[in-house]
């Protein structure tokens, strides 16, 4: 019988059937951060528990830590709490830590595929919604809460009710200035924030295909933003490229060997999803957000819709009609799991080399682990942001979820790269404005929202 | 996690669509590492003003409106996977919310907290809304496990999972099952190959 790529992982999965239409899903890797996993532990040890299998564990501190200064303790005493619990339950339970300070830390999405741990046909989980993002090597990965964190420490399984499919195709040629960010916030605003809901996405198509693996990362990493469980895209030469050599790789007659599964890891012609869009590359354009979800993204040169939630416009200070090219822009945010790669910084340096930010606009660059922000040195791109005002930062989520001192002062607009523009999600009072990497950077030099395809060659 | 099956309790409505995780509890708030306290911060940003003082617009300060019930608009918890989310609702009160969707994971938290997420249709969700309205004493009474909710003027029979209905009526979640699966995860172990 003909299955999905999605099938294919999830049936060699199922450790076995529920009564009440759930499975036990066989775990593989388990990402945890210091927000999630306190309480977990607390529960492990209340309940007199071992962990299961604890090498399948991969903890770092990114959420709540500081972006400058990190080889000093964090000034913040709940943070510090936290950062510090996560180091003992590391140290009692065994289980390798990258902290802060560490050269292998960074934001859990991205060490996870840079240190070749994520690999395809792997379940993936992780206290955090963004799991999604290692959907992009052909995995089922997904955030879960931490009651189901404790479930995978004390078992490396989860109950749970088999999603829908869905597979959204998008084929043709992007257009220059348009990126990765561009298509997903586009799948988004096509869908809402509800419309995956229920759904496992694969993505699919030849502007997908022709995607480097960091790209793909960017697409999958928003899935849950339309409400999907998570999303991936089928393993390819891209992806087996992208693996091959990194430390977690396999070798030898072991690399030829997953080369050969992996290649298995595709929808076979005549299966059925449960739902099917198609797109075409060539309708989409740079996007922003205008409102308080992922879902309320425009073309950049469009106006604001009529009909939408007044409380959402209030709230950004912005009204129906309005177009959002030439708003004065205070901030911008280039970071968090969606767009703190490498290619990403290579992205910004590339538009920003010769130019200065605006005076008014103030500018971080955060990187997404300490092996992007050493890349980004030894490629000199430190000191592109230098000479443009910018302020290269250390990793962590920053101002993503403002949970660090990283936040944004209320009323001021932020053009982010992030995935979350809700109320209040960079400070209080913070308006955001999701866009991608390249119309960040324009933003930064600007100091207003401009379309980027007028200012690239 | 403490059972429920009956209860009998007036509800707060929150006419709002798409209510994120963020809303629910800022992350700024998800510092703790017990589970205890997050009520005081639900709704943080809406409840309060920049200077902490109770916003008196926002239905929690208002004292006509109380209960076990929290009645939202569609697409309810988006966002976050924090679970946060839930204890903040648990620990305030709440063990029962209504909409007419909500979001995966908030979904799955909710359960995992003896909150039972009720979804209701539209037109089911705006009769309770003017229910609440019209008289913000209107009781409900929660029957688990005939799966009805009664009030104002309303019976309504909602789907449950089966085993997600089993562990908040016994006050269970999934871990002691699973551990008692590990010889035969064990055995799955065995079987697979990964690289």
């Amino acid at each position: 019988m003909s299955k999905t790529l999605f099938d294919k992982i999830w049936d060699s999965h199922v450790v076995k059937e529920v009564p009440g239409n759930r499975q036990v899903l066989y775990i593989d890797r388990h990402f945890i951060h210091e927000v999630t996993s306190p309480q977990a532990f607390a529960g492990i040890k209340q309940r007199g528990l071992e962990l299961f299998r604890k090498e399948k564990i991969v903890a770092t501190a990114d959420h709540n830590i500081p972006t400058i200064d990190q080889h000093l303790p964090i000034k913040e005493e709940l943070s510090r709490k936290q950062v510090d619990t996560l180091i003992e339950n590391c140290e009692e339970f065994n289980i390798p830590l990258f902290g802060m300070g560490h050269e292998k830390q960074g934001i859990v999405h991205v060490i996870g595929p840079e240190q070749g741990i994520t690999k395809p046909g792997m379940t993936i989980v992780c206290g955090d919604s963004h799991t999604s993002t290692h959907g992009a090597f052909g995995t089922i990965a997904f955030g879960i809460g931490t009651s189901q964190v404790e479930q995978v420490m004390a078992s490396q399984c989860l109950i749970l009710t088999r999603p829908k499919t869905m597979r959204i195709t998008v084929d043709g040629k992007l257009g220059s200035g348009v990126s990765a960010k561009d298509i997903i916030l586009y799948i988004i605003s096509q869908l809402t924030t509800s419309g995956g809901t229920g759904y496992f996405v694969e993505y699919a198509g030849s502007a997908i295909k022709s995607l480097s693996m960091e790209a793909r990362m960017t697409i999958c990493n928003m899935s849950i933003e339309m409400g999907a469980r998570g999303g991936m895209i089928a393993p390819d030469q891209t992806t087996f490229d992208y693996v091959q050599g990194r430390e977690h790789a396999p070798t030898g007659d072991d690399w030829d060997a997953a080369v050969a599964y992996w290649s298995t890891l595709n929808t076979d012609d005549g299966a059925v999803f449960d739902m099917e869009l198609k797109y075409s590359a060539e309708d989409i354009t740079p996007m922003i957000t205008y409102g308080t979800n992922p879902g309320m993204a425009i073309p950049v040169n469009e106006v604001v819709p009529e009909e939408v939630s007044e409380k959402a416009l209030s709230y950004m200070g912005l009204n129906p009609g309005e177009i959002l090219i030439g708003k004065d822009i205070q901030h911008v945010f280039i970071g968090s799991c969606t767009n703190s790669r490498i290619e990403d910084l290579r992205e910004v340096a590339d538009f920003v080399k010769g130019k200065h930010r605006c005076a008014t606009t103030k500018v971080m660059v955060v990187p997404g682990s300490k092996a992007v922000e050493a890349q980004a040195i030894e490629e000199g791109l430190d000191v592109v942001f230098k000479s443009a005002g910018f302020e290269l930062r250390s990793p962590g989520c920053s101002a993503c979820l403002g949970m660090n001192e990283d936040k944004i002062p209320a009323g001021e607009y932020c053009v982010s790269t992030s995935n979350r523009n809700f109320e209040g999600r960079q400070g209080p009072g913070a308006r955001t404005i999701l866009a991608s990497p390249l119309t960040a950077a324009a933003a930064a030099i600007y100091g207003k929202i401009v379309d980027v395809r007028q200012y690239i060659n | 996690m403490e059972p429920i099956n009956q209860l009998v309790t007036t509800a707060v409505p929150m006419p709002i669509e798409h209510i994120d995780t963020d809303q629910i509890i800022p992350a700024r708030f998800l510092k703790a590492v017990t589970r205890d306290g997050f009520g005081q911060n639900l709704f943080r940003d809406w409840r309060y003003d920049k200077s902490d003082t109770p916003n008196p617009d926002f239905v929690l300060n208002n004292s006509i409106y109380s209960g076990q019930i929290l009645v939202a608009g569609k697409n309810f918890g988006c966002g976050s996977s924090r679970e946060h989310a839930a204890w903040a609702l648990a620990d305030y009160g709440f063990r029962i919310v209504i909409s007419s969707f909500f979001a995966d994971i908030f979904k799955g938290n909710a359960l995992n907290n003896g909150i039972v997420p009720i979804v209701v249709d539209d037109a089911t969700l705006n009769q309770i809304f003017e229910a609440i309205e019209s008289d913000p004493n209107t009781t409900f009474e929660l029957d688990l496990q005939g799966q009805t909710l009664k009030g104002g003027g309303l019976a309504i029979n909602f789907d449950i999972d089966a085993y997600k209905k089993e562990c908040l009526l016994n006050g269970q979640d999934d871990i002691d099952y699973l551990v008692s699966l590990k010889e035969e995860i064990k055995q799955f172990e065995e079987r697979q190959t990964i690289y």
